[in-house]
């Protein structure tokens, strides 16, 4: 035993050291797939995207120099010519005001709601509630456009039985057609709703206690504990919310097609990105869309933890 | 020390005293009929916002199993219906709720005039057919229960399911191979691996989640081009056995869990990294595996952008997305059939999610909750 160990001594140094070495090449062995992709399918395309950026390159000619030349600024001066491009930011950015708001109380009252032990069946409402989320988005956008139909649709039905005389269009008229797609949206809630549920239950039932003890009602409650004690997941949900507003676009095109029907109300700012790289083919100007997207998303990001580090409370002291 | 253990032995049973626990022994009427209320307003509450919730699935099956004519028929009730005939000497005549003078009374239209209509009373049958005044266009038809599936039958004879279900499922099993393979490899690297900058890294991974694919898809279709991959399913499988941010994620958090104890003496015994990988790190996981499996299953169920840019003329390689992507524009022609279509694509997700639920929902909660 303690000649092994003796021997283990002496030779500690330069075996501890192979060791280390091994575990290095072997970790980073298996972090292989995922440099790679970074590198190949992200990092290199993103610089490619910045090149691309200062020139008319258009998609119908292959990709070689001679089929393209170099404009420097001429893309980016064209966003503030182009009369899509910033009305296409504002579609984007009105969708998010009101689907970011809504994408946090809705699944917020779902969880709370599940939570309750006055509800019977709160499993199964949590499996009902999370249903929508595994329907595919083509499936559910057919879905919303009939029921959003302005005469046979069951909400506008509904809405002339409550006694609305005159019950929005949606799809077909254009200030109707975002809040429309944002009702879609409702739809695809189930993940926050796990998340918010699960931090719910994660609350330390001493705190309502205390604060009962203390003769705090069920409201004040909600917004002097649960709110604060919930606040990292909430943070996440709105982050992850923005981030996915902002490229948001694929039932848009499903239902206003790529003029984004009616009188471009739905033309979204990936949409147009999509027309513009996809359609026209001209890349170089896509790519300046593509970057200001990228930039958009970074600055909320950004944005959202700068704002986090003074507002969400993290129980673990972190 | 043991001062200490005694004070929480002794205040166990405190904490879990509950004070709704007296008043089921000293029975207080007013509580309990006030806990009573309670359970019924919430649980009613959520059966209204479950009921608003689901209703576009209510209108996708009603209206799939209808004929189109009775979304635009005056007085139609909201189910799959049909007008109800009687038959009268041999041939069929529709039921009407007709105002008479004896009150309303269900009258068969032989022959509607303008302003006035021959009937038949079913229930008085010694009268024959008789001329009643009134505009039968004002009578209330009769409908009976009746389900249609015309519109099924045509969705699945104009769309060739078959084909797109299996391009789907072909997808999907092979990038789910691929993201299986890549993500359990980089989430055992940052699990389990002292590395130089390996924190950098993770923040780098976790970075990616915000990329916008907006930002990245010009480049990779050029790179795609050049190497002849559009127009083939390459460009949507290759990039999946290269790791995404999410399922790395989900990984890693659970590999975490694992205890350090059963690698370390699976390397002790002189198993290489790899080998404790498969035999002992894998089938401790197999709730995460499940839930990542099922995760990239429904994303390439739902994939659009991408097999839209990549397969773009090519429909014999369409997934079910993109295959079906044209019946929100003809819903307005055919509503009945887009329905049909709609519910034909969701009810495999639908299915499985109900199947695999558990594994499903403890995914969701991996990944969210631990950031």
């Amino acid at each position: 035993m303690s000649a092994a160990q003796a021997v283990s001594l002496v030779s500690a140094k330069p075996r501890t050291s192979t060791l280390r070495r091994r575990e290095i090449s072997w970790g980073f062995f298996f972090l292989l797939p995922w440099l790679i992709g970074f590198f190949g399918f992200q990092l290199i395309p993103i610089a490619m995207t910045i090149f691309l950026s200062f020139t008319d390159y258009k998609g119908t000619s292959e990709f070689a120099p001679g089929n393209f030349n170099f404009v420097g600024l001429d893309n980016y001066a064209r966003v503030f010519s182009d009369i899509d491009a910033i009305p296409s930011m504002i579609v984007t950015l009105k969708f998010a005001l009101i689907g970011i708001p809504l994408g946090l109380i809705i699944p917020l009252y779902f969880a709370v709601l599940v939570n309750s032990r006055r509800l019977i069946g709160g499993n199964l409402f949590r499996t009902l509630f999370f249903l929508p989320t595994v329907i595919p988005i083509v499936a559910g956008t057919i879905i919303y456009r009939g029921t959003l139909n302005a005469n046979s649709g069951w909400i506008n039905l509904l809405l002339r039985w409550l006694g609305v005389a005159d019950p929005p269009r949606w799809f077909s008229d254009p200030f109707w057609a975002i809040p429309a797609l944002n009702l879609l949206g409702i739809w695809g809630v189930g993940n926050a709703m796990l998340i918010l549920l699960a931090s719910l239950q994660g609350v330390p039932t001493e705190l309502y206690e205390a604060a009962t003890v203390d003769g705090a009602n069920a409201v004040t409650k909600f917004f002097k504990i649960t709110i604060p004690m919930i606040s990292p997941v909430i943070f996440y949900n709105v982050t992850l919310g923005i981030i996915s507003a902002f490229q948001y676009f694929v039932p848009a095109m499903l239902i206003g097609g790529l003029h984004g029907d009616p009188q471009k109300s739905l033309l979204f700012f990936p949409l147009h990105f999509y027309r513009q790289g996809f359609s026209f083919s001209d890349m170089g100007y896509a790519s300046v869309l593509a970057l200001i997207l990228f930039v958009a998303s970074m600055i909320a990001t950004a944005v959202m933890f700068f704002f986090a580090q003074r507002n969400v409370y993290y129980a673990g002291g972190d | 020390m043991s001062i200490t253990l005694a004070v929480i032995k002794g205040a166990a049973p405190m904490a879990t005293f509950d004070p709704t626990q007296t008043n089921k022994i000293s029975f207080r009427p007013s509580r309990f009929l006030r806990r009573i209320a309670s359970t019924v307003s919430v649980t009613a509450l959520g059966l209204l916002t479950m009921l608003l919730f689901l209703l576009p699935l209510g209108y996708m099956l009603s209206t799939a199993f209808k004929q189109d004519s009775q979304l635009s028929a005056q007085n139609a009730p909201l189910w799959p219906a049909k007008p109800a005939m009687f038959k009268y000497e041999g041939k069929e005549y529709p039921l009407y709720d007709v105002p008479t003078e004896e009150g309303v009374k269900r009258l068969v239209l032989i022959q509607g005039y303008r302003e006035d209509s021959d009937v038949y009373d079913p229930a008085r049958p010694e009268k024959g057919v008789f001329n009643v005044v009134g505009r039968w266009r004002t009578w209330e038809p009769i409908y009976e229960f009746s389900l249609t599936s015309d519109n099924f039958i045509k969705a699945w004879n104009e769309v060739n399911f078959t084909l797109l279900f299996r391009n789907t499922f072909a997808i999907a099993i092979l990038s789910t191979i691929g993201t299986l393979i890549s993500c359990i490899m980089v989430a055992y690297g940052f699990a389990r691996f002292r590395l130089p900058g390996k924190n950098i890294l993770f923040l780098i991974l976790m970075g990616t989640i915000m990329l916008p694919s907006q930002a990245t898809i010009i480049p990779m279709y050029i790179f795609f081009t050049k190497l002849g991959w559009t127009g083939s399913w390459l460009p949507l499988l290759v990039p999946a056995f290269f790791a995404n941010a999410y399922d790395v994620f989900l990984l890693r958090q659970y590999f975490m869990t694992i205890p350090r104890d059963l690698d370390e003496a699976a390397m002790m015994d002189g198993a290489s990294p790899m080998r404790t990988l498969v035999s002992v790190i894998i089938p401790q996981a197999v709730p995460a595996i499940t839930a990542v499996t099922l995760f990239h299953f429904f994303y390439a169920w739902n994939q659009y952008f991408e097999p839209l840019v990549y397969l773009i003329g090519k429909e014999d390689l369409y997934p079910i997305s993109v295959g079906i992507g044209r019946f929100v524009q003809t819903y307005t022609i055919y509503p009945g059939r887009a329905a049909a279509t709609a519910a034909l694509t969701l009810v495999l997700p639908a299915l499985m999610f109900f199947f695999a639920q558990r594994q499903f929902m403890q995914g969701v909660v991996i990944t969210g909750v631990e950031k």
